[in-house]
């Protein structure tokens, strides 16, 4: 049993590798080490195939990894921990569901909140409007997901992804389905939710402006089998702003980013050590 | 940054007037048009079936085919009126044991289908099983049922039960199977159960499916409630068909034939009504208007 203590970082990943198929099957990822602090927003980026949402699924526990181990919160993964918040590409909304009753689903099944949900149920709707309020979506509320455009849907998607306080947000490319205006925009409403609530967010993403925008480092990950090749913090100041992507600073990472993945896509593995 | 843009040219008085004119008479128009349309909808099937019959008694006529061959409409609707009392009897009979061996199925195709759905398991266990004992035709089931429960209204309760429980099991294990396996991980990574996920996600994606199901399942219910009575029964719509073409009269035969056909019909308005009403949120854009 390891205790949660504050000097320890809120996320370790320690020499973590991920066969498919068994011991003998493919390697997915190879000792990926990793620490997130409390609050920090870390971007993991990388050549498609690479691993990333592997990552994403054992840091959540869905998935055990062959070899290593994962600590949240001071707790060893060994199965799912609800004191994750999930969105991925797709906004995964249930069709028959209001946006209201769409976000509150996480509540019926977490086993912290499903117990008080009925007693609390005002305070939960109340917390449910607060979200929704953050995201532009206040309006919207009694609506179903098909009368909403993709990027509004995906707004939901956030705000169920928070709406039972995770501590740990895990995006998986949330932004990857919409056109560039609207991805934009989601950016800055994601900025303001995470400075509002401050949880450490993991966000899976092949957009290298967007990780840059968004978080305050960067990992790189090489081809498969997924490795951790590259490290960069992000010094701009929160919250960004959108005149910030047009700085040279700003390119300059970007386009630094952009090479180290073209070196991930064309090394084989094992060739290019830790670049940083 | 200065930025420019293209203002909307301003119009006078009198051409925005007379624009707002024609979009008006051009959406009365529209309206109009969709209204014919709705008509034209509604009123098809009913033509097409006239039209069906009227061509039928035509041929009939036309190449003076025996009643006893293929009787004309006319004959079929006079044999109905003469008949009406048995027909309405016999019609009652089937409708009871096709609605009993439907119910059954629904409640048997819902549970079965939830635990296939769910569970790979028993998903791979039980299938092929399943697929074999759909395979067999059911008329050939009928003698040993008859032999188990005697001459009466079980066997034909026991086949429309087994013809119409397998496209509800197929269709709702479908439904609960194929839940995305994103939504699937969202709640899985709060903690959720097997259950929770069937039952928030699974079942009401389940329901177009299975909605779907009971259409294809009311039908083939009566075809073998059916099937058991014409193989030995002592009442039933089939009953009386197998009597009256062991004395020839194939009009009362064709009388039975179409008052199954409106059953069917009927019930599977029923079924299309239900479906309506509880998984709107399915056919979401086909309600325009």
């Amino acid at each position: 049993m390891t205790l949660p203590s504050p000097s320890r970082p809120f996320a370790e990943v320690s020499e973590v590798s991920m066969y498919y198929g068994g011991a003998h099957g493919t390697l997915a990822l190879e000792d990926v080490t990793m620490n997130i602090g409390h609050g920090e927003i870390v971007a993991v980026v990388g050549p498609s195939g690479c691993g990333k949402s592997t990552l994403m699924r054992l840091m959540s526990g869905l998935w055990l990894p062959t070899e290593g181990g994962v600590i949240i919160d001071g707790r060893e993964v060994d199965r799912p921990l609800s004191v994750v918040g999930m969105a991925f590409q797709n906004p995964t909304l249930l069709p028959w569901r209001t946006i209201l009753q769409n976000v509150m689903l996480p509540l019926e099944v977490a086993d912290e909140h499903r117990g008080r949900l009925r007693k609390h149920r005002a305070e939960y709707t109340a917390k449910a409007h607060e979200l929704l309020k953050l995201v532009g979506l206040a309006s919207f509320e009694d609506r179903l997901p098909h009368q909403l455009s993709g990027g509004m849907q995906q707004r939901a998607s956030l705000c169920r992804a928070l709406i039972h306080d995770p501590k740990l947000l895990m995006l998986d490319e949330p932004f990857a389905a919409l056109d560039i205006f609207t991805r934009e925009d989601l950016w800055a409403v994601l900025e303001n939710v995470c400075l509002v609530y401050k949880p450490t967010v993991v966000l899976v993403t092949h957009d290298l402006r967007e990780a840059v925008y968004l978080a305050d480092r960067v990992l790189v990950m090489s081809a498969r089998p997924g490795r951790i090749i590259a490290e960069r913090t992000v010094p701009f100041e929160r919250p960004r702003r959108r005149e910030d992507t047009l700085s040279p600073a700003f390119s300059a990472m970007v386009q630094e980013l952009r090479d180290l993945i073209d070196l991930a896509r064309h090394s084989v593995a094992g060739v290019p050590e830790h670049v940083s | 940054m200065s930025v420019e843009l293209i203002l909307p040219r301003q119009q006078s008085p009198d051409v925005a007037a007379a624009r707002a004119k024609a979009r008006l008479i051009r959406d009365r128009q529209r309206v109009l048009a969709i209204r014919r349309r709705k008509r034209l909808e509604t009123a098809l099937p009913w033509l097409i079936i006239i039209a069906f019959v009227a061509l039928w008694e035509l041929f009939v006529r036309a190449l003076g085919i025996a009643e006893f061959v293929l009787p004309a409409p006319s004959t079929v609707v006079r044999s109905m009126i003469r008949w009406y009392e048995p027909l309405l009897l016999n019609a009652g009979v089937t409708l009871l044991t096709t609605s009993i061996g439907f119910a059954a199925a629904i409640v048997v195709g819902l549970v079965m289908g939830v635990a296939l759905g769910s569970s790979t398991l028993i998903y791979r266990g039980v299938y092929p099983l399943l697929i074999a004992f759909n395979s067999v035709p059911k008329v050939a089931v009928v003698p040993v049922l008859v032999l188990w429960f005697g001459v009466n209204s079980i066997p034909a309760i026991i086949t429309a039960f087994v013809i119409s429980v397998f496209p509800i099991v197929v269709n709702v294990a479908t439904g609960i199977a194929t839940i995305e396996p994103e939504q699937r991980d969202v709640l899985r990574a709060l903690g959720a159960r097997t259950t929770d996920i069937v039952m928030k996600v699974g079942l009401p994606r389940a329901m177009p499916y299975f909605f779907a199901s009971l259409k294809i399942a009311i039908t083939v219910a009566f075809v073998g409630s059916i099937t058991a009575e014409t193989v030995a029964s002592e009442s039933g719509i089939g009953h009386l068909m197998i009597v009256a073409s062991s004395r020839f009269d194939v009009p009362l035969v064709f009388a039975g034939l179409i008052v199954t056909g409106i059953m069917g019909v009927a019930m599977y308005a029923v079924a299309a009504v239900i479906e309506n009403h509880t998984t709107k949120w399915a056919t979401r854009g086909q309600d325009n208007f």
